[in-house]
């Protein structure tokens, strides 16, 4: 058992899936090798292509089942983007809908026993997540010209606490990439973790007698975790674009 | 040798009050929702339109819980 290698209880180690392998043979992980998170990725950009190709190409006025999923899913992004970041913000309509699909779907393929969640790595989550920064910083300055530096000058406070104020929103304008990207990787893995964690606990009635009560709880938590799980996976993604379009409110609106 | 084992010791522990974090975040969330909920039972019809806000509010509750547990996990697998 693999249980004498880690010097632990567990049958294997609860990170372990996290680990990134290349997908033929073995060896060094390279720029251009193709790992598990490659393929994963993949399937979620191929499984988002094929649910708006299908779902669009019969442009019924009474949907079919799949069509109605593409428009609710575009409705409700719509919806957001313009609620939360107002009109002119749906220039950037089809840029924040691929990130909320591409996330939604990589949440939901990483549920599939067995899968790879590309969200949980930081560096997946690090590049969309500065990606917005980018766009929201570089929109913010085009749009607004130096006036967007009045995002750090609040005018509603007495002026001398405005410099400390000043300091306070610089430093929470750039942490923000970090909180961003942190938060999605964060929640998937730790979610992730815990189902492991519950079911490396499972076949323990194979080796003890303790398992005859241990099993069937742990079975009964990778339940409740994997249900919960299956909301984090859709909050996580709708949290992450609501932030961007809030970051984009900011950026287009930096007075208020 | 002791250094080494006291370094290892102090690592699990380390991790260990960085969870102490998450339990914070916890309460925090728990007061956004609640309170959320409060409100939201005083004034039905204005809650829909405030869903997003809620979830931004936990969002940024909970943030700063992630980092502990990241905190945890650098301490367990990176230092």
């Amino acid at each position: 058992m693999a249980a004498e290698e880690h010097g632990e209880g567990l049958a294997f180690h609860p990170m372990d899936q996290f680990i990134v392998r290349p997908l033929f043979g073995e060896g060094d992980v390279g720029v251009f090798t193709i790992t598990n998170a490659t393929l994963w990725m993949a399937l979620s950009v191929l499984a988002i292509a094929l649910l708006f190709i299908v779902g669009t190409r019969g442009r019924a006025i009474i949907p079919t089942r799949v069509q109605s999923i593409a428009e609710l899913a575009y409705g409700f992004i719509h919806k957001m983007v313009e609620d939360v970041a107002g009109k002119e913000a749906l220039t950037f309509f089809p840029y924040i809908f691929t990130v909320f699909l591409f996330i939604v779907f990589s949440n939901f393929l990483g549920l599939l026993p067995m899968a790879f969640t590309p969200t949980s790595h930081i560096a997946v989550t690090a590049v969309l997540a500065i990606g917005v920064f980018l766009t929201v910083t570089i929109v913010g300055f085009a749009k607004n010209g130096a006036g967007f530096l009045s995002l750090f000058w609040v005018s509603s406070a007495p002026l001398p606490l405005r410099p400390i104020l000043a300091l306070i929103e610089i430093i929470s304008y750039f942490v923000r990439p970090v909180s961003h990207s942190i938060r999605l990787a964060g929640n998937m893995m730790a979610g992730h973790a815990v189902i492991k964690v519950f079911a490396a606990f499972a076949p323990l009635v194979l080796i003890s007698t303790i398992g005859i009560a241990v099993t069937p709880l742990s079975i009964v938590a990778i339940t409740a975790m994997y249900g919960l799980e299956i909301l984090v996976a859709f909050i996580q993604a709708y949290v992450f674009t609501i932030l961007t379009c809030v970051y984009l409110k900011d950026a287009l609106h930096p007075g208020h | 040798m002791e250094l080494v084992a006291a370094a290892a010791l102090g690592k699990f522990i380390g991790a260990g009050l960085a969870a102490i974090g998450s339990g914070a975040a916890a309460i925090g969330v728990g007061n956004v929702a609640g309170n959320f909920l409060a409100g939201a039972l005083r004034n039905p019809s204005a809650a829909g339109s405030q869903t997003a806000t809620l979830f931004i509010g936990l969002a940024f509750a909970e943030a700063l819980g992630i980092f502990s547990f990241l905190v945890a996990l650098l301490l367990m697998f990176a230092v």
